[in-house]
């Protein structure tokens, strides 16, 4: 125990008298957070509309006016062909094309139905599908209405009709800022951990300094110990800071227990500083280190759930995820922060994340051998 | 001239022999871009559902199995109560509970009004929006086929074509901004932390004392990191179109032209942080903390930039990532030419010489 409080008070030391790590540790999550919210959202709002227009009628007006009144779409601009439209989509000045067709009112009125094109940009897939998606449901919308101008329908519905109602349950406002916090907070939280602690044996290594500690009476553990605590606790202010911020800026106040919050962040900060010390273990320099952490990091993070959605991923992805502490950790902070759900909700989580922990920090010991 | 080369082969030396380094450095793209490539994807399918069915009726089993089936969706349990929602809800299992009042296909085909209700999860909104939407588009669809014998007048006829991805695969749009987000965070990490190495282990001082002008060694530390970064973007390049499917619509040459381009500004960056730090750690972590998330938020390809507030679209445009990212989807993904992106260039170009102002300013040939 004693070999154990010299060794923790030799890091304390290391990390206070190196103001630079101390910074970063401290103030980069504070503005992160404070600052990247805003930019996180996934919401999406004015496409922009180029239109072609070979018809100048009546109802190639209405509709346009209708489809850029609607909130979601800009006009960005009226173009005289199809091409010509296309090089505002190739140039970024528009993301969605509709063209009407010429004698589009004649058809409309004479045959009962018109063809439309709608050219969507569909570099990024989400955005093109959600945008046509719009543009459909307005164009169902526009057909009501002309059907309500041309025949009366009687006043009794004389069709049968599903009247869907819908709810937003949890987030009403669907305020995204609730949401993206929480998972920014686990990911500033990732970076500073993995980072640390495994720079941290590697950093001995190359400067020659582990020669003293594998000469002194320090057993493995208490060595293994004596890196992680110090790294553990800088996690937990981090994780503080973190919360103190989403509530001053945010006025986000987990619906669940803090207490739940912290237990929970004490086993991933756990796990995850194992799976650092662990690549530390393995590495001879610290840029071996470092890119190798990078490397496992940035899994950890794209696959995490943060920004896109897990359920989504092709199965051998999700099975990735289920060895990723990150993944559980975004998936938790969420619903003890939104939803207030209690321990026996996110025990499978708990477990998961304990049990990951343990291995990996057995196996970083193991591999740490006190001779070179 | 002579001593130039000297350096430059020191440097090579360097990377050919560590070749645990090397190995990680080649190998770490090409498994990032297969994983993400294949992984990423806004598109948002397969969510777990649950159904409360006060009805049990005909029409209301119709419209769960057609939800079932659909490929946005997956009836993952039953409830039988409203209060059985909020605990499917907590455990996080479920995305949507849809609800059916009792008498449903009666109301329905009687009093010809009958009610479904869509409880969402919007702890997410952008899922829930989406679910909801997907959701009542079937129900919708189901009530046209009841009335598929009433004849539907005055019809417009959408037809949607999706430009450039008729798929809409994820990896289009993620090959592009994952490759940029890799490129620049290993560049700049790799070139900051073998600059600030000599300091650290003293070997700085040999090399402050020797004749090469500061500009040239700088330049000779460069060199060996703009060619593994290139060999970077060659793997990158034949992993996407071989493995992914993603094309190269455009020139091989302009795409290549402009990755020397970036990497030459993420080298920049690099040896910029080399010069405010002085240990390998400090550089590893400003060019990890400090580039990660800008890269990864602001670069475009995770979140669309025209959404957010003002004041972060124009920070944005200080993210180098950002821009490439824009040259890669015109060049490989569009096949638009050079017209089309010198602009960005340009402004990759000015971010470049930039930088390498201020580090050749900050860069001091004495080590106190």
């Amino acid at each position: 125990m004693r070999k154990l409080l010299v060794i923790l008070e030799k890091e304390f030391r290391q990390i206070f008298r190196n103001p630079a790590i101390l910074r970063m540790v401290l103030v980069m999550p504070v503005m992160q957070l404070i600052i990247f919210p805003l930019a996180a959202n996934y919401e999406v709002k004015n496409v922009l509309l180029s239109v072609v227009d070979h018809d100048h009628s009546s109802y190639s007006q209405k509709f346009i006016s209708k489809i850029s009144g609607s909130g979601y779409f800009k006009l960005a601009d009226f173009s005289v062909s199809y091409d010509k439209a296309l090089e505002s989509i190739e140039s970024g000045r528009a993301d969605l094309i509709i063209e009407i067709p010429a004698g589009f009112e004649r058809n409309l009125v004479k045959e009962n139905t018109a063809p439309m094109l709608i050219a969507v940009n569909a570099v990024n897939g989400a955005k093109a599908s959600l945008g046509g998606a719009y543009a459909a449901s307005i164009i169902r919308d526009f057909n009501t209405d002309i059907q309500m101008e041309w025949i009366r329908l009687p006043k009794m519905n004389t069709q049968p009709t599903i009247d869907i109602t819908s709810s937003n349950w949890y987030n009403p406002t669907m305020n995204y800022k609730l949401y993206m916090v929480p998972g920014i907070l686990v990911t500033l939280l990732t970076l500073i951990g993995s980072f640390l602690a495994s720079l941290n044996i590697v950093h001995e290594k190359e400067i020659g300094t582990i020669e003293q500690i594998n000469v002194s009476p320090i057993t493995k553990v208490e060595f293994i110990l004596g890196k992680l605590i110090p790294f553990w606790v800088m996690g937990l202010v981090t994780l503080t800071l973190g919360l103190i911020v989403s509530w001053l800026f945010y006025s986000i106040t987990p619906l669940g227990s803090i207490g739940l919050i912290y237990v929970f962040g004490m086993v991933f900060l756990f796990t995850l500083l194992g799976v650092g010390l662990l690549i530390s273990t393995y590495a001879e320099t610290q840029t071996q280190a470092t890119f190798v952490s990078f490397f496992v990091m940035m899994l950890f993070m794209l696959l995490g759930g943060l920004y896109t959605p897990i359920e989504s991923m092709p199965e051998w992805a999700k099975w990735i995820t289920k060895i990723n502490p990150v993944a559980y950790f975004i998936e938790v902070m969420r619903m003890i922060v939104l939803k207030g759900s209690s321990f026996s909700d996110v025990k499978i989580q708990f477990f998961s994340v304990l049990g990951l922990g343990v291995f990996f920090n057995s196996w970083a010991v193991l591999n740490y051998k006190k001779r070179s | 001239m002579k001593q130039f080369i000297i350096f430059v082969k020191k440097e090579f030396y360097h990377i050919f022999r560590d070749r645990k380094s090397l190995l990680i450095i080649i190998m770490m793209p090409i498994v990032q871009i297969i994983l993400f490539g294949f992984a990423l994807t806004n598109e948002i399918k397969n969510s777990n559902i649950a159904v409360l069915d006060y009805a049990k009726d005909e029409s209301s089993a119709a419209i769960i199995q057609r939800l079932d089936a659909s490929r946005y969706f997956n009836v993952y349990q039953t409830v039988n109560s409203s209060k059985e929602i909020e605990a499917a809800f907590k455990t996080g299992k479920v995305r949507l509970v849809v609800v059916f009042q009792p008498g449903f296909r009666e109301a329905l085909l009687h009093t010809n009004k009958a009610q479904v209700q869509l409880i969402a999860d919007a702890s997410d909104p952008n899922t829930a929006t989406t679910v909801t939407n997907y959701a009542s588009n079937i129900i919708n669809d189901y009530q046209k086929e009841l009335n598929a014998l009433v004849q539907q007048p005055y019809m417009i006829k959408p037809e949607i074509r999706m430009l450039y991805n008729p798929q809409l695969k994820g990896a289009y749009n993620f090959v592009p901004g994952v490759m940029a987000m890799i490129l620049i965070l290993i560049a700049a990490m790799m070139t900051s932390v073998a600059i600030v190495r000599e300091k650290e282990i003293n070997t700085m001082e040999v090399i402050l004392v020797s004749p090469l002008k500061p500009l040239l060694f700088i330049i000779s530390k460069a060199i060996p990191y703009i060619s593994l970064s290139l060999v970077n973007v060659i793997t990158i390049l034949i992993v996407s179109v071989t493995v992914l499917d993603v094309p190269i619509n455009g020139s091989v040459f302009l795409l290549m032209g402009e990755a020397v381009l970036f990497i030459m500004t993420a080298v920049s960056l690099g040896l910029m942080i080399s010069t405010f730090t002085k240990t390998q750690q400090e550089a590893q972590m400003i060019s990890l903390m400090a580039l990660f998330l800008p890269t990864l938020l602001l670069g475009g390809f995770m979140f669309p930039i025209e959404n957010m507030p003002l004041p972060m679209q124009i920070i944005s445009n200080g993210v180098p990532s950002k821009w490439f990212f824009l040259i890669v989807k015109d060049v490989m993904i569009k096949g638009l030419g050079f017209s089309a992106v010198w602009k960005h260039s340009l402004i990759l170009l000015g971010m470049t010489i930039f930088l390498l102002a201020v580090s050749f300013k900050k860069f001091k040939i004495r080590l106190a």
